[in-house]
């Protein structure tokens, strides 16, 4: 993939295409953007995520030039855009609610955005028709908005945000709707998009799985603020707090106390009848510094008899086991009365499965299958 | 549907005979033979041809209708812009002020208008005719139009002017391809209102008319106290027959469009 090439964030010479800086946006006495800096570079796919209620749409209406910052700049290739109106930005955003014409076919809805723009009657007709097609949407293009299903209307949404070939595309929640073929194809179909035409995107969506699959770099937020940005993998490999680790994916998390034991390695204690666990960690704590071990399932092997020389483990019980068909999770309940879960593949029949409800397991992992985390 | 007990029926007989019986009268008689208005005297649509040549009463009934058109017309145009300004402006210096006015002359005695207006236009040595009616027509029933106008506006998904907005529209734009559209049934309601109000209206337009023009209102109102005729009885009812079909069609037409945009906007949002 090229996609692991493409780092402007780190290239200190990179120019942003947006750059938020001490953004903050109040309702009344409600703060619903808190002090945000962020920047955005040309043709990422930038992805929110957050808890609902957390400003993802506000942050997105600010860039659309709906809302207007009460503190801070918002600049668009170096310009600041505060104050530019809607229509003179060359942004375009789709909807969370959709906002489709209902006066309108289709059609013209799609065509809307390049009428306003003036172009010829052919090129329109010949933009419409790819909107359509791009969508699957080429049987119902004569039919208004209310004829046609809520997945469809979504889509409509969708090709009438992406018609106009904008330079910074918004997108608010854009497959929510789809089932999860046609939002594999669509999300692949938006990267196509991008690679061709070099678009900038930010997405809002509520599936991580998404944000995964499609992002350069994924944004979680909270309360109006930015909690961690980074890439896919460096989100879910290396949150840098509990809350964005528990947001993306699935975690356990051990609360315990650090001391160095090592260089970059420490001892956890996490509990008084147990060894320490071991965990390696680039960042710093001190003796006795309170911590939060967090650790994927899929990192966590599991088996009937004790390991040898694994760097960590646990015996437990066999709580709960969710199968999920490719793969299975298991609750395991530590004499602690804590549940740590651990997921493997899997690779036989189930009726197979080498253990099962209220068996005696053992849980391992290694000291860098971990994350440290202090807060 | 649940058949009416017998105290329904006959309160709702009760009601309708209260409201009816006078204009199926007046209807009767205006077929009536007879010079009498009291005194059947056999069928005929004489009446109706009498009133025909009858050049003060349809000169009267050009001016009406002119006055009506004129003054809905304007009405629409005003009331719809305020009722968008007071619904859309945002906060502005006044506002709670401005939308309480509003409303002021739907609840003014007809009176206290007709003789303000008419203070004005003498003040400022307006000529009555025509076009002091239409005036004084327009600054009432402006009122009734914003209010209907502005109901509609408030369940309107603003997220549709802003998807204009962002697909390149200018505020203007907007308002006339996406706003305007959409809640034309509300203003169009507020026209055919505007002009009812304005078709039977008398004592304001006896304030504000001149010698040069008069309306159908006045006219009749003039022949009356001379002694009911039965061509005001023909003209009554065609007066009636033409309000009848006028309410029933634009009442079915609204409520039809109003229905079918409701479902299409609730479509539209999430569904
Ligand atoms: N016009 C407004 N007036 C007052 N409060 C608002 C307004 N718009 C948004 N908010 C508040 O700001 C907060 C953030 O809203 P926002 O729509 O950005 O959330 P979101 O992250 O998009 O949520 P969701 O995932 O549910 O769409 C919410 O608590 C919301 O109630
Ligand atoms: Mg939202």
């Amino acid at each position: 993939m090229t996609v692991s090439e493409f780092e402007p964030w780190n290239d200190p010479e990179a120019k942003p295409l947006i750059h938020f800086q001490n953004v903050t946006k109040r309702f009344g006495d409600f703060t619903a953007i808190d002090d945000l800096t962020i920047d955005i570079y040309e043709k990422e796919f930038y992805a929110l995520l957050g808890p609902s209620g957390c400003g993802k749409t506000t942050l997105m209406r600010m860039l659309a030039g709906f809302e207007t910052p009460t503190e801070g700049t918002i600049q668009l290739a170096g310009q600041d855009i505060v104050g530019v109106p809607p229509n003179k930005r060359a942004t375009n955003m789709m909807f969370q609610s959709y906002a489709l014409f209902p006066h309108l076919s289709i059609w013209e809805n799609i065509a809307f955005g390049l009428r306003r723009e003036g172009m010829a009657k052919d090129k329109i007709n010949d933009r419409v028709e790819e909107m359509l097609r791009l969508t699957r949407m080429e049987k119902f293009a004569r039919r208004k908005p209310h004829q046609v299903s809520g997945g469809q209307r979504q889509r409509v949404a969708l090709a009438r945000s992406l018609a106009k070939a904008p330079k910074l595309l918004l997108l608010d929640e854009p497959l929510g709707a789809l089932d999860k073929k046609l939002r594999q194809d669509t999300q692949f179909e938006l990267m196509d998009i991008q690679e061709k035409t070099g678009t900038t995107f930010v997405i809002v969506t509520h599936d991580q799985e998404e944000a995964m699959t499609v992002a350069s770099r994924v944004a979680v937020m909270d309360h109006g603020q930015i909690k961690q940005v980074a890439t896919p993998a460096h989100i879910y490999e290396a949150p840098n707090s509990v809350y964005v680790a528990d947001f993306i994916g699935e975690v356990n998390i051990i609360d315990g106390t650090a001391s160095p034991n090592g260089e970059d390695t420490y001892a956890v204690k996490w509990c008084d009848n147990h060894a320490p666990l071991n965990a390696a960690s680039p960042l710093p704590f001190s003796e006795g510094q309170k911590c939060h071990l967090a650790i994927r399932p899929e990192k966590v092997s599991i088996s009937a008899d004790k390991p040898e020389g694994a760097a960590n483990m646990v015996q437990g019980k066999v709580h709960d086991i969710a199968y999920l068909g490719n793969i299975s999770t298991y609750y395991v309940e530590l004499p602690t009365g804590a549940i740590i879960k651990a997921q493997t593949a899997n690779t036989r029949r189930i009726a197979r499965r080498s253990f099962t409800w209220e068996d005696t397991v053992w849980l391992s992992w290694t000291a860098t299958a971990g994350v440290l985390l202090a807060e | 549907m649940n058949r009416m007990s017998r105290f329904n029926a006959v309160s709702l007989t009760l009601g309708f005979a209260f409201l009816y019986i006078p204009m199926i009268i007046l209807i009767i008689y205006s077929f009536n033979e007879s010079r009498l208005v009291t005194v059947w005297g056999g069928f005929s649509t004489k009446w109706y041809g009498e009133l025909f040549q009858n050049e003060a009463f349809l000169n009267a009934a050009w001016v009406t209708i002119k006055v009506a058109v004129m003054s809905s017309t304007i009405a629409t145009v005003l009331g719809t812009m305020a009722a968008y300004v007071l619904v859309r402006g945002g906060r502005f210096m006044g506002r709670t002020l401005f939308s309480g006015m509003i409303y002021a002359p739907l609840v003014m005695p007809e009176v206290i208008t007709g003789l303000s207006l008419l203070l004005l236009f003498i003040g400022i040595g307006l000529d009555r005719g025509v076009m002091t009616i239409v005036l004084a027509h327009t600054t009432f029933s402006m009122c009734y139009v914003s209010v209907v106008v502005s109901s509609r506006l408030v369940t309107f998904d603003k997220s549709l002017e802003e998807a204009a907005l962002d697909l390149g529209c200018s505020p203007a734009e907007s308002f006339r391809l996406v706003t305007l559209p959409i809640i034309a049934p509300a203003v169009i309601s507020g026209w055919l209102l505007a002009f009812t109000l304005s078709l039977d209206d008398l004592v304001i337009a006896s304030f504000t008319s001149g010698p040069s023009a008069t309306t159908l209102p006045i006219r009749i109102f003039s022949a009356v106290r001379l002694g009911v005729t039965p061509e005001i009885n023909a003209l009554s009812t065609i007066m009636i027959s033409i309000v009848t079909v006028g309410v029933i069609t634009a009442s079915l037409v609204t409520k039809r469009q109003m229905a079918r945009q409701k479902a299409e906007e609730r479509a539209a949002e999430r569904g």
